[in-house]
């Protein structure tokens, strides 16, 4: 496996299961008494023992079809799924860059990456110069000034990963984000995460683009049906995906 | 070697576990600048879309006293009303304020904000945090307006005008509790935020913000004895007394307050980084 030796994210066996209510909505697994009652309920079993390790420098693409489990991995890694069994640890906290809303809709983007910055624990002093940074490498220059709830998906995806990508030396998640940014924008982010792995980081990165698993990743992991089946060196990887379909 | 060993071997912390209790103040204080600037940027944007802008932010508990002063002045007996009833609604109005939007706003600083909360990681009681930060300069600002209005009163300051400076410290402490507690409470119980502005409207009804306590209870003492432990009732008392009636309120007051702010600020951080682990998972 490419790296060094040193671990940074360890998923130890971990199942991830889903109660739903046939109606579809989702159990609260906190509630108790008059809210558990008992109504037709279905497990979903999104994740059924996967374990691997990532290290330093590493970039892993994670591919699968839609439903194999793959956002939820991702959601597990930073804390936001609570594992049903099994443990997943890291040396911090990783940030998770998915499709969906704005960071705070109302405020301009120029805002969002300050409080964005000052989120991720950079000082007053370092964010006006990453300020700069953050908005050419987005290239919203025209836009900074109006409130997030204003731009495109496309636009909210490039100034989130900007502003997530400004951190060095960290773990950082890539749910699908950038399949909504314009080619020109997903090269670039692309080079950008290979940097960030140079410079001692780890990504992940799920998308169903196999040009961009390839140009990024060195690894990949494949999911299915909730399960690991595959994770080696990203051609061996994706060339069995392929063929697989 | 397990999975497991091998993680603690290499020093790495289960994901979403939440940090010792002094970690979490370190971080949550280093996240300082980020509760600040939220906290303005919150409160230079909620008026944005209004004509008048920020002048809402002194509007609104101006016509809220001018109306229930109206109301409840009509309402009450001169007897129950007491003298300078408009300085009296004034000051209760103006300070509740500061605790009901602690109270409402922060039950919502988790849950409106999802996505910020679900991609970037920090210390989640920034959030409430902002809220009271946010609210402490709205505060600040109605301050200045409600001094004017008692100035037309004809309360002219003195020294014992100095003495709100604690008194809007402690009360700033106890509203931080409240709102970290809120905060909490909300994102176990969605339906929470329905039921908040009721709660909200009670204890404003009943903390003395419009009725004087003494009067109106006169033949029930226990109920004013009651009043003695009410932390809202013991700053509106120490700001009506230090700021119009030059009253004799319980000295006590001072103490019992401090004590309520500070088990409120204790009380209010612990509970909420209890469930560190929880915020964001929906």
């Amino acid at each position: 496996m490419a790296g060094t030796d040193q671990p940074v994210v360890v998923v130890d066996d971990v199942h991830v299961e889903y109660k739903v209510y046939a109606s579809g909505r989702a159990v609260n697994p906190n509630a108790r008494g008059l809210r558990r009652a008992a109504r037709s309920m279905r497990v979903v079993h999104a994740l059924k023992g996967v374990s691997f390790m990532a290290y330093r420098n590493e970039s892993i693409g994670v591919i699968g079809s839609n439903g194999s489990g793959k956002s939820t991995l991702m959601r597990a890694m930073v804390g936001l799924t609570p594992p049903s069994a099994g443990a997943i640890y890291a040396s911090s906290r990783p940030n998770l860059l998915g499709v969906g809303a704005a960071l705070i809709p109302d405020l301009s983007g120029e805002r969002n990456i300050v409080l964005g910055g000052l989120a991720l624990g950079f000082a007053k002093s370092e964010i006006t110069a990453l300020r700069d940074q953050i908005v050419e490498f987005s290239e919203l220059q025209e836009f900074i000034d109006l409130p997030m709830r204003t731009y495109s998906s496309g636009m909210q995806a490039r100034l989130k990963f900007a502003i997530a990508a400004s951190q060095q030396h960290d773990i950082l998640i890539v749910d699908e984000a950038l399949s909504v940014g314009d080619k020109r924008f997903q090269k670039r982010s692309e080079g950008r995460i290979r940097e960030i792995r140079d410079n001692a980081g780890t990504v992940f990165l799920v998308s169903h683009s196999m040009t961009s698993i390839r140009d990024t990743c060195d690894r990949v992991i494949w999911l299915n049906k909730g399960e690991l089946v595959m994770d080696g060196p990203t051609d061996d990887v994706v060339t069995a995906y392929e063929a697989s379909r | 070697m397990s999975l497991t060993e091998m993680a603690d071997r290499h020093g790495l912390h289960r994901v979403g576990a939440r940090p010792s209790l002094l970690a979490y103040l370190k971080q949550t204080w280093e996240r300082r600048d980020f509760i600040s600037t939220m906290a303005a940027y919150r409160m230079a944007e909620t008026n944005q879309e209004n004509r008048l802008g920020a002048l809402w932010l002194v509007l609104r508990p101006t016509l809220n006293a001018v109306i229930y002063g109206l109301i409840f002045g009509v309402l009450q007996s001169a007897v129950s009303r007491g003298q300078d009833y408009a300085a009296h609604v004034v000051i209760g109005v103006f300070l509740f304020d500061f605790f009901s939007a602690c109270f409402q706003q922060g039950a919502r600083a988790i849950t409106g904000n999802r996505a910020l909360v679900q991609s970037l990681s920090f210390p989640r009681i920034s959030l409430p945090l902002a809220v009271v930060v946010e609210q402490f300069y709205t505060l600040l600002l109605s301050l200045i307006v409600m001094f004017g209005i008692l100035i037309v009163l004809g309360h002219l300051p003195d020294w014992r005008w100095l003495l709100m400076v604690p008194l809007v410290g402690l009360y700033t402490l106890f509203n931080a509790g409240v709102a970290m507690f809120t905060a909490r409470l909300t994102v176990h119980f969605r339906d929470l935020t329905q039921i908040l502005p009721f709660v909200s409207r009670i204890l404003f009804y009943t903390s003395g913000a419009l009725f004087d306590v003494n009067k109106i209870f006169s033949a029930h003492p226990w109920v004013i004895q009651v009043y003695d432990w009410h932390p809202l009732y013991q700053v509106l008392t120490i700001a009506r007394s230090l700021l119009m009636t030059h009253a004799a309120y319980d000295p006590m007051y001072w103490l019992y307050l401090s004590g309520w702010s500070v088990v409120a600020l204790v009380g209010g951080f612990c509970f909420f980084w209890v469930a560190e682990e929880h915020y964001g998972r929906d």
